[in-house]
């Protein structure tokens, strides 16, 4: 199909394919306008008779548990990402399958990160046919040159549950690497040298894959407890020395700013935040993983203990700034995603407040709710925004592909969005006429906090209203942009080639704009 | 022979290197290599070739570097690279943003003044979002001797094209007599304040007015330009007030302890006994020829309670003002400089019962039993402005309290 698309324009303006990897696409409708019918996607039927009769799932090697999955040319294998860039085992698994002379697999993760670069030789040798979840740093760029044999679909963490509920991506084989298990399946996140937290991110594919592996450095007996993943759910267990490199779930990103203007965006966020009335007792939020959002959390951690107030929840990534407001009481709850570093992970294992979630409870949008939309503010980053608010996180203005979505589109829904953003990046407009990709609708996208001004989306009167006499900066969002093309400079148009290379899903699905290789 | 100019080390951002070749023949070759090459490549090749166009070069290969450098920065290290090679006077002006023309008063307050080093364009770009009283563009200390040369163009692109936000816009010049060459580059830009360093004698302050003088009337460009002496020497602090009493232009002084006690040859203590003679010594100076005192910067940037204990001990001696070399310490340094609430509410009622007093045309001034003479009087309305200009106090304040 590559090379030779038909696409349609959509909602939001955006010309996207109706057909991506040979399998037919509808194309964004606008926000809660396609209501899919049906059902959801039925797994097989299990017997207890085809499965040891002691519980025992062990097989010798992660090898052996692949052939026992049935492991063939063109499945979908799905793994994840709690261990982010300390990930051992998606490596290993297509290592396998290469060498088995197994061709066009379809990688499913819940994210990619920088340790999954060795990937690109087995997509070039034609191991992996494409990939569908994030493809960042060095993936994007493969795909971007044009390289990947398929099409890449990026999805968010709510789009992927929803895709494997609704039975858009039929998985296969899903690899769940566990930091402890038993030898029936029971497995959690909480305990052994590789602890990581939670396991969330592998809940829709323990439920719905056709054959789930369990990988483990750390076997304990029946029963292993708390059981993040049951074991009634998984065909096979492989105990291997080592399952992930704990340390590097501490990502460069997680670390709080040292930077005086990204703490100067931090302050007039959280001051925004105080000023606009978001911050009171009993209120909720959630700031991203960036060195900007962690700041804003301390200075919300500030604020609250100034006025004696509490927050009701938080939602994570935890990390051990989350952790200490739990800890002093200025947060009651929290409601946690993943976990950032190793305090999260002990706090999640110690203390009961600390709820590990997964993106069906947070994020899954083909659900009766779910806990992104109860959040009074999320603060979220962008690489880009435009003056009719819609915001990019994947690509940059040269369009090049580098990051996943991750939960951001799931958390648009919260009753206030703010993205506090450089006005430019060296000279890298942020705030620009057209965004490369859109990502976001700007309809969902409240305030764009920048160091020089405050823009308020229109559609928020309320907004508007309540900051109306404060000394805030508060301006229009095409001030913002002219600020920085008056400092920056207009940039010149970008020249795409026409082929599209990846497709970025909205959180029901459909297609919410295309990525098209990049010239030259 | 090659001309390079400006950075591109790992650590750099904002920045570019340009390295260029004059040669006999082939015309002007640019070649770009830059991270928004996306974005502003054929941009950054048009103003590369304006340059060379401006003096007058038709044959060059040319070579850029860029870590995402605004045009300022890549016209300044352009600039400096063709000036290695070839001599000439002309200098390549952006255009004059009309939101950096205005003009500063001498007494308003200095209390947070931003060090930007004069040759690292990343810091200058958003210093004016911290809102320090100034910024100083630092051609001194802070630039490399063999970069003395392209700082000068950058600074003075900086005074032009660069928005700092409507804050004091300060130049450090090199010191005496290299810095009144720096004068030609930062004068006829709109600079509101040079400041001087190493000072150690009147005749110093006359030669620089002398030169601002010579270049205001060559270049067309009046309006004033307040000078700050900073003291960092023993005979410095000896004459510090023929220097103060120098010129009309000179509205504060600053000491500088670094090299101060460099030259007594002692250490350099967060207590500062060490230096407590100079400072007094400035201060009485700052105070008899009645301009602004300013101390020396606090060089830890990491800890700002010593930092907090160093303004306050500044601001009990009668200093006015801090240098800043970080922009965290901008609030820090004016929070503390500021007048506190006590300070504010005594200074308030003894305003007002001076207003009741003028409006009833009595010649003496009390409050409750106590009776206020002048120079408190005086000292009050100080305080009062101060608050007002920190952000302390409303401007009507007196005004909403009778509401």
């Amino acid at each position: 199909m590559k090379g030779k698309d038909v696409t349609v324009v959509n909602a939001i303006g955006r010309s996207v394919p109706t057909l991506v990897n040979g399998k037919s696409e509808i194309p964004y409708k606008g926000i809660g306008k396609h209501r899919p019918n049906g059902r959801k996607f039925g797994p097989i039927i299990s017997s207890c008779a085809d499965f040891p009769a002691d519980g025992n799932k062990l097989v010798p090697t992660l090898k052996q548990a692949l052939i026992n999955a049935g492991l063939k040319d063109g499945m979908t294998i799905s793994t994840h990402h709690h261990f982010r860039n300390g990930d051992l085992i998606a490596i290993q698994i297509f290592n396998i399958a290469a060498e088995m002379g197994v061709k066009n697999l379809i990688w499913f993760p819940s994210a990619s990160f920088d340790c999954h670069a060795p990937l690109i030789k087995h997509l070039e040798d034609g191991t992996i046919h494409h990939i569908e979840g994030s493809m960042n740093g060095q993936l994007g760029r493969f795909t971007t040159a044009g390289k990947m044999k398929g099409v890449g679909v990026l999805r968010s963490h709510g789009g992927r549950y929803q895709a494997v509920q609704d039975g858009e991506v039929e998985i296969d084989i899903a690899v769940i690497a566990a930091p402890s298990a038993d030898s029936f399946g029971n497995a959690n996140g909480v305990d052994g040298p590789a602890a990581c937290g939670l396991l969330g991110f592998a809940l829709a594919d323990s439920q719905y894959a056709n054959k789930v592996i369990v990988v483990t450095d750390n076997l304990v007996p029946f029963p292993c407890v708390p059981w993040h993943i049951q074991g009634n759910y998984v065909d096979h267990v492989v105990q291997v020395d080592q399952v992930g490199i704990p340390e590097k779930i501490v990502s460069g990103t997680t670390a709080i700013t040292k930077s005086p203007d990204r703490l100067f965006l931090a302050e007039l966020t959280s001051k925004f935040c105080d000023q606009a009335g978001i911050i009171r007792d009993g209120f909720s939020f959630q700031a991203g993983a960036g060195g900007t959002a962690l700041s804003i959390g301390i200075y919300f951690a500030e604020m609250l203990k100034a006025k004696g107030m509490k927050a009701r929840f938080a939602r994570g990534g935890s990390n051990k700034f989350l952790v200490e407001m739990l800890e002093d009481g200025l947060v009651e709850y929290i409601l946690d995603g993943q976990t950032f570093d190793l305090e999260g992970v002990k706090s999640m294992r110690n203390n009961p407040n600390h709820v590990n979630t997964s993106p069906f409870t947070s994020y899954n949008y083909h659900g009766k709710g779910n806990f992104a939309q109860l959040l009074d503010v999320v603060i979220l980053g962008a690489t880009e925004v435009d003056v009719n608010f819609n915001a990019n996180v994947v690509t940059h203005s040269d369009g090049a592909l580098l990051h996943g979505i991750g939960g951001w589109q799931n958390c648009l829904f919260a009753k206030c969005t703010i993205l506090p953003i450089p006005l430019f990046r060296d000279r890298i407009p942020v705030v620009r006429e057209e965004v490369t990709t859109v990502c976001g609708p700007g309809e969902l996208i409240d305030v764009i906090v920048t160091e020089r001004g405050i823009a308020i989306n229109p559609l928020r009167t309320d907004l508007l209203d309540k900051v109306k006499d404060s000394d805030l900066p508060i301006r229009t969002i095409h001030e913002l942009k002219e600020e920085a093309e008056r400092i920056c400079g207009t940039p010149q148009k970008q020249v795409f080639d026409d082929e599209i290379v990846a497709v970025v899903k909205w959180v029901d699905g459909t297609i919410l704009d295309s990525i098209r290789k990049l010239r030259n | 022979m090659i001309a390079t100019a400006g950075n591109n080390g790992e650590k750099d951002r904002s920045d570019c290197l340009v390295t260029l070749e004059l040669v006999q023949s082939g015309g002007i070759q640019i070649e770009v290599m830059s991270k928004v090459n996306a974005l502003y490549g054929e941009d950054i090749r048009l103003l590369c070739k304006s340059i060379l166009d401006f003096f007058s070069i038709e044959h060059a290969v040319l070579e850029i570097s860029d870590k995402g450098a605004l045009p300022f920065v890549i016209a300044a290290r352009v600039e400096a690279a063709i000036k290695q090679l070839k001599q000439t006077d002309e200098q390549y002006l952006l255009e004059m943003l009309p939101e950096n023309l205005y003009h500063t008063v001498a007494d308003q307050p200095r209390t947070t003044r931003l060090y930007l080093p004069g040759n690292t364009p990343s810091l200058m770009i958003n210093a004016g979002i911290h809102k320090p009283e100034g910024v100083i563009l630092d051609l001194e200390d802070a630039v490399a001797f063999h970069k003395k040369g392209e700082a000068r163009l950058l600074v003075r692109n900086a005074l032009r094209n660069l928005s700092f936000m409507g804050v004091e816009r300060m130049v450090r010049i090199n010191q005496m007599p290299a810095g009144l060459e720096d004068l030609d580059y930062v004068i006829p830009h709109h600079v509101n304040l040079v400041l001087v360093p190493k000072c150690e004698s009147a005749a110093q302050i006359h030669s620089v007015n002398e030169r601002i003088a010579l270049i205001q009337n060559k270049t067309g460009t009046p309006g004033p330009v307040w000078l700050m002496p900073i003291i960092e020497s023993a005979r410095g602090v000896l004459k510090s007030l023929e220097i103060a009493e120098a010129a009309e232009n000179v509205i504060a002084m600053a000491i500088g302890l670094e090299d101060y006690t460099a030259d007594m040859g002692v250490n350099r203590t967060n207590e500062g006994v060490e230096s407590l003679f100079a400072r007094v010594q400035v201060v009485h100076a700052c105070k008899a020829a009645g301009i602004q005192a300013i101390d020396s910067v606090f060089s830890d940037v990491g800890d700002m309670i010593a930092l907090k204990a160093n303004v306050q001990a500044s601001k009990a001696l009668g200093f006015e003002g801090m240098g800043c070399i970080h922009p965290r310490q901008v609030s820090v340094i004016r929070e503390n400089f500021a007048p506190t609430e006590v300070e504010i509410d005594a200074a308030k009622k003894i305003v007002d019962a001076f207003k009741i007093a003028s409006e009833k045309g009595l010649g003496v001034v009390s409050l409750g039993t106590k009776m206020i003479d002048a120079p408190v009087v005086k000292r009050a309305m100080r305080t009062i402005d101060l608050a007002v200009a920190l952000g302390r106090l409303e401007k009507n304040w007196s005004d909403k309290e009778l509401e």
